[in-house]
């Protein structure tokens, strides 16, 4: 406060031509410049003060309890150093969930994907009643997952299910959903792709909106076929819109918990952790087990995983972006070899 | 000017804002354990799960006694109840009064220290082995016994009818003395029907492990889960002889639910509270029954207990109404209301329970079948805080080799390899 006062008045007040000296110093006059001084720090200090609050101190205090045998009920720990990280990673069934992860988030995205850009492009076209297709596509996203995991669970039942019938309907014999890893996660991943599709085609929508008409004018003058034009006018253009799905389905899919918990009746990821997910595991440590110590040093590990994949993604998208910002065709390094020549050159007719 | 009184309009909301969030973020405490309202009329909170019998009309019995009022929270289940639970005690928030289930009755007794202990004039209320459950290592009584789950066998009579067996509830009781006869039975059904006898395999193992003295832990707190002969026993039995006759390796799917009506299986060990899930999922099934039998004698599978968190504002108050819901003649009304089985000595000789039938299970006299599974309990199974863990595990390892996926002896090397680090 202190510096504001002996600085002079701050406000140029630019409406009176004569600028005049105030002849008192009024308190409503301080509050004015404290107003001006202070006051964008308080509009924006909800957000801050709730970050600390839920945001900075649950992690700090995981980050501590994370080394201890932590007991919640006595809200008390021992520290036991780096034991809770060293028992995590010896679990066997810490890789098994990371691999059912990794599983689960390939068997999703990747369709998911691919769907949502085939549903897109179709969307896109002159078709009758655009907006009830629009908008269709995004009802399954407004289920709530455990509704959805409870309409599934029925079709995927193994003995009394719905697609189990009609697979023996055709005369293939029943898949063992909740017994076979792969065929859970297929049946765990189509849950995921019937909530997601829809939402990624609308994004995916609204990017080949964007794309300039012409474009497709002068393609089909030259002759282009629709196919072509997918290949060589929409999917470029979609690059930056496609990085940012691809992340935000790398994320969710990595924290991937609600499908696989109501997946059977029990939630922990079957008899020989089939469908075990990372997050489902930390669960289950935490409020399955009661053992916070360990859910806390699963939840680092899990942040420094998720920390891991982020920066590989964040190479990938910084190489695919690179080329989206070019306008000369020329790379980065190629313009900065440029500038230095030209650089050389000024320098040179200077002498 | 317009923009300055704007301006201080908006630097008070900002503080009125922070203000607010700041409050919102301190009074997260909240305490749900009145003592009295201003009128001087007292009031305590009960919280229970699911179904436990406790009517308001029975609760407004209480009122009109002792002129105090109950606020009755009921948890959808066990399992948000359990979370609400751990996550409250010793720091305040829970009700005056809390039900407690026996599946996560053991965690709780490792913080027997912050429940009030039952007075000792209450003592001899229940059955031994209800009131041995609920006792500390210092010989406090620390729970009031709600209901319990001796088991019989319920059956469906037309099943066994079509396969050459004895339809009489008093002869089907004969045909299980031991579980090398009902394995027999079975074995025998499963011949002549080509249809599985029992609904899953792991209902047989909780069966089994309810007859142990011991399970996986010693008393002194040692765990002998890997070095227990009898486990092992029970391990071998239930998957040579249980597996080839079960429908399911484990209950509650949704297969499990759609085969109690279609009749995929004809026999179930059940508890009193498991007749209410029969009748709700077959109800258009008129064959459902239940034999006065259980293989060796008696088994309890299930039940409650009511404590008194320590740090509630009116422990004594708390206490009068553990002790009254828990007293015998209400505990009968418990049971009228929801089928509850009283764990009490003298609710079990009453009038309303030994004459009591259910028109469901072709009359069946379900209380009388109670007490007499009841009596037949000799053994109460020692379940330490880690018994929920150990069985889910073996549980599992069960799981496994029924659906094929490991063999028997692998599966048991893998049962141990994971019960190693807990």
């Amino acid at each position: 406060m202190t510096a504001t006062e002996s600085r002079p008045q701050v406000r140029p007040a630019a409406a009176d031509p004569p600028p005049r000296q105030p002849r008192v110093i009024s308190f409503s006059h301080r509050l004015s410049r404290w107003d001006l001084k202070v006051s964008p720090y308080l509009y924006i200090s909800p957000f801050f003060i709730m970050f600390a609050i839920v945001g900075l101190f649950p992690i700090a205090y995981t980050a501590v309890i994370s080394f201890m045998d932590w007991d919640l009920v006595r809200n008390s720990g021992e520290f036991v150093g780096f034991d809770q990280y060293v028992w995590i990673l010896t679990q066997p069934h810490f890789w098994t969930a990371l691999r059912n992860t990794f599983s689960i988030f390939v068997l999703s995205s990747v369709p998911q994907l691919l769907l949502a850009i085939f549903i897109a492009s179709v969307l896109d076209r002159n078709i009758r009643a655009k907006t009830f297709w629009r908008m269709s596509v995004l009802v399954p996203y407004v289920v709530a997952p455990v509704a959805v995991g409870l309409i599934f669970n029925a079709m995927f039942a193994d003995k009394s299910g719905l697609i189990n019938s009609w697979l023996q309907l055709v005369g293939i014999s029943a898949i063992p959903w909740h017994v076979d890893p792969f065929w859970s996660h297929v049946a765990i991943a189509t849950m995921v792709n019937y909530r997601w599709v829809g939402y990624n085609t609308l994004i995916l929508l609204a990017a080949m909106q964007a794309v300039n008409r012409d474009f497709y004018e002068a393609a089909t003058v030259d002759g282009a076929g629709p196919i072509r034009q997918f290949f060589s006018i929409t999917m470029p253009s979609l690059k930056p819109t496609l990085i940012f799905v691809i992340i935000t389905s790398t994320i969710g899919g990595l924290q991937i918990f609600d499908e696989p918990r109501v997946f059977d009746q029990f939630g922990r990821g079957g008899s020989a952790q089939q469908w075990l997910t990372i997050t489902l595991y930390l669960y289950d440590i935490g409020w399955g087990q009661w053992d916070f110590g360990r859910a806390a040093a699963m939840a680092w590990i899990l942040f420094i995983i998720i920390l891991g994949i982020g920066l590989i993604n964040l190479l990938v998208t910084r190489t695919l972006v690179r080329d989206e910002g070019m306008r000369s065709g020329l790379s980065k390094r190629q313009q900065k070899r440029a500038a230095r020549a030209a650089k050389k050159q000024v320098k040179e007719s200077q002498r | 000017m317009k923009t300055r009184a704007l301006r201080r309009t908006a630097l008070l909301a900002g503080v009125a804002t922070t203000a607010i969030v700041l409050a919102g973020c301190a009074g997260g405490g909240g305490d749900t354990g009145d003592g009295g309202d201003a009128d001087g009329a007292q009031t305590l909170t009960l919280a229970t799960f699911n179904d436990m019998g406790y009517s308001d009309e029975l609760l407004a019995e209480f009122t009109e006694e002792t002129g105090i009022e109950v606020v009755h929270n009921k948890a959808a289940t066990s399992n948000d109840a359990r979370a609400n639970f751990f996550q409250k005690l010793g720091k305040g928030g829970l009700a005056d009064v809390e039900a407690v289930e026996v599946d996560w009755f053991t965690e709780m007794m490792k913080y027997s220290d912050l429940v009030v202990p039952v007075p000792d004039d209450l003592k001899g209320r229940w059955l031994d082995w209800k009131e041995a459950a609920a006792t500390d290592a210092n010989g406090n009584l620390v729970a009031y016994g709600t209901d319990m789950g001796p088991q019989s066998i319920c059956y469906r009579a037309d099943l066994f009818e079509a396969a050459g067996l004895p339809t009489d509830r008093e002869e089907v009781a004969q045909l299980f003395p031991t579980w090398d006869a009902f394995f027999q039975v079975g074995a025998d059904y499963v011949e002549k029907t080509g249809t599985p006898f029992i609904d899953s395999t792991n209902s047989v193992l909780q069966g089994l492990v309810n007859q142990l003295e011991l399970a996986y832990e010693d008393p002194d707190g040692t765990i002998i889960a890997a070095e227990n002969p009898d486990i092992r026993a029970a391990y071998d039995e239930v998957v040579d002889k249980a597996i080839p006759i079960s429908a399911f390796p484990g209950q509650w799917s949704d297969d499990w639910y759609a085969a109690m009506a279609g009749g995929e299986f004809a026999a179930m060990l059940c508890p009193p509270w498991m007749h209410g899930i029969i009748a709700g999922e077959a109800p258009d099934v008129a064959g459902w029954d239940i034999a006065n039998a259980f293989p060796e004698g008696g088994g309890n599978w299930g039940g409650s207990y009511l404590v008194v968190p320590a740090d509630g504002k009116n422990t004594e108050a708390a206490q009068q109404l553990a002790d009254w819901l828990t007293a015998p003649e209400n505990q009968i009304k418990a049971f009228e209301n929801a089928g509850t089985f009283p764990s009490q000595i003298e609710a079990q000789d009453s009038e309303a329970v030994t004459s009591y039938t259910n028109e469901y299970f072709n009359g069946a006299p379900t209380g009388q079948i109670g007490i007499d599974r009841a009596n037949a309990i000799t053994v109460s199974t020692y379940k330490g805080a880690d018994y929920f863990k150990y069985h889910d595990a073996l549980q599992n390892a069960i799981t496994r080799v029924f659906d094929g996926l490991e063999d028997k002896e692998t599966a048991w090397e893998t049962w141990q390899t994971e019960i190693s680090s807990f």
